[in-house]
């Protein structure tokens, strides 16, 4: 028998809207959700191969308990009631002797993140973290410091755009669906798009404008670009007089920013600078300066997000068609949003977060995400006081945060690690116990509350029974719950209870998703009157000069620090995505497998020349604290000064047998600095010597 | 020629390759065999700008298909009525000889059955009034199937467009 089921798909964090069609208890076919408008049933090439993860019979199938040493692979199998049982005899252990605030809970935001953070609020512990500030935790303080809002509560409406620029925004690899068809609109309305990135992409080769800036000079780029808008008055004056606080300051600030000084900076003829300014103010306010996605480059990075958000509100390009917006929530509309664990009472927490975030130490992160970077500061160092335990919920610490034998040697110093996945991690293979999560196939997950100009709700729905001994990872954290003696704080027994929980005084039930897979609150996009718009900064308006970097000591205008040509011969490690995999996280699955099995050094043809290496030859990559070998890729295509290599390889699990060894972990390469003001890893601030073998 | 014609707009294409993808898992293929591919040509750059070709193949359905000659078993048909070249597994030897023959490389080797597969249109979703899989879930919209003649439209429709210009429009 046929049966059709709207989901969301979970290939990658974007959350695409699926239709899933299921044959006698099958997954038969999979496509974009055809109702939602801007998917039209497209499907990207990893959520193409979801079926292939689904009856993957190399993914986790049973609950394991660690045999032999940690990292051994020495695993034995156990039921669930054991693993559970196990799991919360030593998380009571630990917190008995050492408190709650000793476990931590790493998780890549989903949409089970309330159910966590509310089994931390439960067992009396500050330390969950996201995914989050590691991958964009700048951008956020960014938008905060200058709008009031998170990156997340912003959106740009790139299809309404008539000027799009992207800063090593590689949309067209990233592939969210909404956003590819958004910009493919854009551009065959006749927008321009201008892409500057030290590497070609598939997304460079789509723009009418490219740029391969000198690798880390981004901002000089846009302190020029701003003095050029501000010299010859390009900017949207009625706007910035009602809305900008600190233009002056601005002005004095950029005023040596001279585009012939950019020029020198960033390899970008200055003609062009001015030439890129002219042209986007001519189409302002349908101008959109992306904010970016991932933003953890350069221990400078938060300045380099601002500015992006100061060209945006130059241009008057908020909250207006074609530009950037705040995403409105149901309360908009007078609607109710579903409820989350997370608005229960929890007993107070009077200690710091291990990552100091939003004490003196680390004032301006957002402490909703906290700095996973600091993890392994805070393990070896037993500062702000020792973590014990590690909760890995869908995110691989050991792989994403930079350094991985510094990880390692803070893995080792804990007395729990456990996993909640549905492939081994690196994380998951250095576990105590796994405990394996049902796919997105599999289970049914909470609410989706999609806030935007549109403000709806979406459901993952359950389309066929789990293949393995796999659970919902909401189910698996209330058990451990239940055994820690809080179990009263997850009031459901299967998935569908706690949606229904959820949905309570919404006015929706989950037979409402039925139809289409989503509710909608109303009917149209809101778009806010722009003399009325809500900033929820102190002052209320658009803080150039900002009060939130300012009262934590930090400066709005810090002084451009010039990136020196180097004499040593190393070279800039940049790292990026590719279109076939998520993260560290999709490199064993079949069909993307097939695809993209290993990553590659990208390395410019003369420097390679100089250096003696030959394309597809095994090079080492090394820095102060690691290195590896790859095989190079010798190419025009990116810049002198830098090297690049995809993140997501060098899986350490044996079972995973089509990514076992397969390239080079970025991480073990990288150095754990970090951006100390906006909170994000600083991934491309790491210099590389490069020798072939 | 089958009646239908599978129509790429080269320039929506970005190469995601989730055609192949759809495509492989819908027939549940395994490593190995493309029914269909998208080539990357590029990037090369030209006036300053690199510039890539992605090349979508999979096969052309002829008219007088030079595998359904060849193949000595009568595995490899074209049906009578829309002309889609399709392969009968049960009749194929594995021969290959319709791999030798087809001037584009459009059978590919299945290692797993040993037999030669090919792109089918996806007919038995055709039959039902679906598109092909590849077009149905492509993700730019830049796969288009249909008709020979609907497709050439598109073309038209789209050089009529570059043509006119507010330059062009009066006398």
């Amino acid at each position: 028998m046929n049966k059709e089921v709207y989901s969301i798909c979970h290939m990658c964090s974007f959350r695409c809207p699926i239709k899933v069609t299921v044959k006698d208890g099958h997954v038969d076919w999979v496509e974009g959700n055809p109702h939602v408008s801007a998917i039209d049933s497209a499907l990207c090439p990893r959520g193409s191969a979801g079926k292939s993860l689904l009856y993957d019979d190399q993914r986790i199938q049973s609950p394991l308990i660690r045999v032999g040493e940690r990292g051994s692979g020495n695993w034995r199998k156990a039921s669930w009631e054991e693993a559970i049982d196990y799991v919360g005899t030593r998380l009571k252990e630990i917190i008995d002797k050492n408190g709650g605030h000793s476990v931590a809970l790493a998780e890549r935001t989903q949409l089970a993140t309330h159910v966590s953070k509310a089994f931390m609020k439960a067992i009396g512990s500050p330390n969950h973290f996201t995914h989050d500030t590691i991958c964009k935790g700048s951008v956020n303080t960014a938008g905060r410091s200058i709008f009031g809002y998170t990156d997340g509560q912003m959106g740009a409406n790139l299809g309404n755009a008539k000027q799009i620029v992207l800063y090593g925004r590689n949309l067209f690899e990233s592939l969210g669906l909404k956003e590819v068809s958004a910009v493919m609109k854009a551009l065959e309305n006749g927008a321009k798009m201008t892409y500057i990135d030290p590497r070609v992409t598939v997304t460079a080769s789509k723009a009418h404008r490219y740029w391969m800036i000198r690798p880390g000079t981004d901002l000089a780029l846009n302190y020029a670009l701003i003095h050029t808008v501000l010299k010859e008055r390009l900017y949207d004056a009625k706007f910035v007089s009602k809305w900008v606080h600190g233009l002056n300051e601005l002005q004095d600030f950029v005023e040596s920013y001279t585009p012939e000084w950019a020029e020198k900076e960033t390899g970008i003829a200055a003609e062009e600078i001015i030439k890129l300014a002219r042209e986007v103010s001519k189409d302002k306010p349908s101008v959109t300066f992306h904010a970016g996605y991932r933003a953890s480059n350069n221990t400078n990075e938060i300045y380099f997000r601002r500015s992006i958000l100061m060209l945006n509100s130059l241009m008057g390009s908020v909250e207006a068609k074609g530009g950037i917006f705040f995403k409105k929530g149901p309360a908009e509309v007078g609607g109710k949003a579903a409820r989350k664990l997370t608005s229960q009472d929890f007993p107070k927490i009077d200690v710091p977060r291990f990552d100091k975030v939003g004490t003196e130490g680390f004032p301006l992160p957002d402490p909703n995400h906290g700095a996973g970077h600091m993890l392994p500061f805070a393990i070896l160092n037993e500062d702000p006081y020792p973590i014990k335990a590690l909760i890995a919920f869908r995110m691989d610490p050991m792989m994403s945060i930079p350094d991985i034998n510094q990880n390692k040697r803070a893995m080792d110093k804990l007395d729990l690690v456990v996993s909640i996945d549905i492939n081994y991690s690196n994380t998951a293979w250095y576990s105590d116990v796994i405990l394996p999560e049902s796919t997105y196939f599999e289970r049914t997950d909470s609410i989706q509350q999609a806030n935007g100009l549109k403000p709806q709700m979406f459901l993952r729905k359950k389309a066929v029974e789990p293949r393995y001994d796999t659970l919902d990872g909401a189910v698996i954290l209330k058990r451990i719950g239940e055994k820690l003696g809080v179990g009263d704080y997850f009031p459901y027994e299967t998935m569908e209870d706690l949606v229904e929980w959820q949905l309570e005084g919404t006015g929706f039930t989950m037979k409402d998703f039925e139809k289409k897979g989503f509710v909608a609150y109303g009917p149209d996009q809101i778009f806010w009157d722009r003399d009325n718009i809500k900033f929820k900064t102190p002052s209320g308006k658009i803080e150039f000069k900002s009060s939130l970097l300012e009262d934590a000591g930090f400066e709005s205008f810090p002084k451009y620090e010039p990136i020196p040509v180097r004499e040593d011969g190393k070279m800039r490690l940049v790292v990026g995505r590719s279109r076939f995999h998520t993260n560290v996280a999709t490199q064993n699955v079949f069909y993307l497998n097939e695809q993209e099995s290993e990553n590659v050094l990208w390395i410019n043809t003369e420097k390679a020349n100089e250096l003696g290496i030959k394309n597809n030859a095994e090079v080492e990559v090394a820095s102060s604290v690691g290195k590896g070998t790859i095989k190079a890729f010798v190419t025009d295509l990116i810049h002198p000064e830098a090297v690049f290599m995809v993140h997501g390889y060098g899986h350490e699990a044996a079972r995973s047998k089509r990514s076992f060894n397969k390239g080079l972990a970025d991480g073990l390469i990288q150095k754990n600095i970090y951006d100390k003001v906006g909170g994000s890893p600083a991934f491309h601030d790491t210099f590389v010597t490069v020798k072939p073998l | 020629m089958s009646k239908y014609y599978l129509f790429q707009d080269i320039r929506k294409c970005i190469g995601c390759h989730a055609c192949e993808i759809q495509c492989k898992s819908n027939k549940n293929l395994p490593i190995g065999p493309k029914l269909c591919q998208v080539l990357q040509v590029g990037p090369k750059f030209i006036g300053g700008l690199p510039k890539t070709s992605f090349i979508f193949m999979s096969c052309f359905h002829c008219e007088n298909p030079w595998c359904v000659s060849a193949c000595p078993t009568g595995a490899m048909q074209k049906r009578s009525k829309d002309g889609i070249v399709f392969i009968d597994n049960d009749l194929c030897v594995g021969c290959k000889t319709c791999v030798s023959a087809c001037p584009w490389g459009a059978p590919q080797w299945n290692p797993e059955t040993g037999k030669v597969t090919k792109c089918d249109y996806c007919m038995d979703r055709i039959d039902e009034g679906l598109e092909p899989a590849c077009v149905t879930t492509c993700t730019t919209g830049c796969l288009k199937f249909g008709k020979v003649e609907d497709m050439n439209q598109i073309r038209r429709g789209r050089h009529a467009e570059s043509v006119a210009s507010v330059e062009n429009s009066s006398f």
